[in-house]
């Protein structure tokens, strides 16, 4: 379990979008179908000269330690309790890391804009992004990916704006990692010359550390938070190359000193991006649409 | 930072490893892990102590390095060893630091027998 959150693995699942309802595994093991499982066919002959053989397929994920009941002559030859010396020098989570260079491939190949929001719960993440999302209207194509641990509530929520989204359930997880991403990618598609907008967990710890593939993360903070969350939570805000400050409408109503927050983000990251915007009055909408479509413009521009 | 994820990753880095080694059993662990990455070492160890159960690798000894972190001070222009994102320039006090390293999380080296 993890220690800072308290998550763990438990039901998880991509929304299978073509009914509506979530897929969730009773093992939490693995979190979805991999369409690159492989089959091992092993045979074995018996001494009464019946052979019989079988199969079984292994996620990806597997590992591939089989463990032998006998020794073979070789191993016993070249000295039993041998000891050897690896050097192996991988980083931990190269796998997430290679998925994630995957999706960045493809969300090249396709000129998309790929954005990873991050923030604590309850930041107005998603209420940001159905402002977003009628703001741009048929401006340029998008499409959602929302993460939460439970219900498809947020995918509705963005559904009902006309926008295609994708509900994925991390079950008791508390991040998105590369490999999620790319199962709702192949099911949602990603919009060609536009904006996928990914809609991380509500966590400003786990997520900083799982690449998905995105060309920037973006971190969320409301005023009705603390003015140090850019030094409690540091990794998250050193990730991120834009802060977006939402709920100003309620400043007047607070004690909360956005320059001090602003201060404290630059002390992690001198080179954030800063954005401060109410989704709910409009003031400072047009500014954020305005980075978004620099983003995007800068996409296009280059391969 | 999410210690079992990073866990089962090891865990499952460290088996293939052992499989291309050859190797029947994994003794010994060195992971390097900066000191800017988040990670718990003590939540990290019992995760893998529990992810490592009914493997090879069940029971190894796990040796976690933890290498300070190295930044640039845009105050001083200088690079400068920190011990925590947001601390200051020890050489000149500056809160302008750009982070060089030290959010680290790698598996360096593993014994097998």
């Amino acid at each position: 379990m993890c220690s800072t959150c308290g998550c763990g693995q438990g039901e998880k699942g991509v929304e299978d979008i073509s009914h509506h309802h979530t897929h969730e595994h009773a093992n939490g093991a693995h979190s979805h179908e991999h369409e690159h499982d492989h089959a091992h066919e092993h045979s074995h002959t018996h001494s009464d000269g019946t052979t019989h053989s079988h199969s079984h397929s292994h996620a990806p994920g597997h590992a591939h330690a089989h463990e032998h009941a006998h020794d073979h002559p070789l191993d016993a030859a070249a000295g039993a309790g041998a000891t050897r010396l690896l050097s192996v020098e991988r980083d931990i989570l190269a796998r997430n890391d290679a998925i994630a260079a995957e999706n960045r491939r493809d969300l090249q190949a396709t000129k998309t804009l790929a954005l990873n929001l991050v923030s604590s719960p309850g930041s107005g993440k998603t209420a940001l992004l159905v402002e977003t999302l009628k703001r741009i209207g048929d401006k340029y194509p998008v499409a959602v990916i929302e993460g939460d641990q439970e219900t498809t509530a947020d995918a509705d929520r963005i559904r009902a704006t006309g926008v295609p989204a994708i509900q994925i359930n991390t079950g008791k997880g508390c991040h998105l990692d590369a490999d999620m991403v790319r199962t709702a990618m192949s099911r949602l598609g990603t919009p060609a010359n536009g904006a996928l907008f990914i809609e991380n967990v509500g966590n400003l710890v786990c997520p900083a550390g799982f690449d998905l593939g995105e060309a920037h993360k973006v971190v969320i903070v409301s005023v009705t938070e603390g003015e140090d969350k850019p030094l409690k939570y540091s990794g998250m805000f050193a990730a991120s190359a834009l802060m977006v400050v939402t709920k100003t409408d309620l400043l007047p109503h607070l004690d909360f000193d956005v320059d001090r927050l602003i201060d404290n983000a630059r002390r992690i990251n001198p080179t954030i991006g800063v954005l401060k915007l109410s989704a709910k009055t409009g003031e400072g909408m047009d500014r954020w649409l305005h980075w978004l479509e620099t983003a995007r413009a800068l996409r296009l521009a280059t391969d | 930072m999410h210690e079992i994820s990073l866990a089962t990753a090891l865990i499952d880095l460290v088996h293939e490893q052992a499989a291309a080694a050859r190797a029947r059993r994994v003794t010994r662990l060195v992971l390097e892990i900066g000191t800017l990455s988040h990670v718990d070492a003590h939540a990290l160890r019992f995760a893998v102590d529990a992810a490592a159960l009914g493997g090879p690798a069940e029971g190894a000894t796990l040796e976690i390095q933890e290498p300070e972190g190295t930044a640039y001070c845009l105050d001083c222009e200088t690079s400068v060893a920190i011990s925590a994102r947001g601390a200051p320039c020890p050489r000149c006090g500056g809160v302008k630091l750009l982070v060089q390293s030290g959010d680290e999380m790698r598996l360096k080296e593993m014994e097998v027998v």
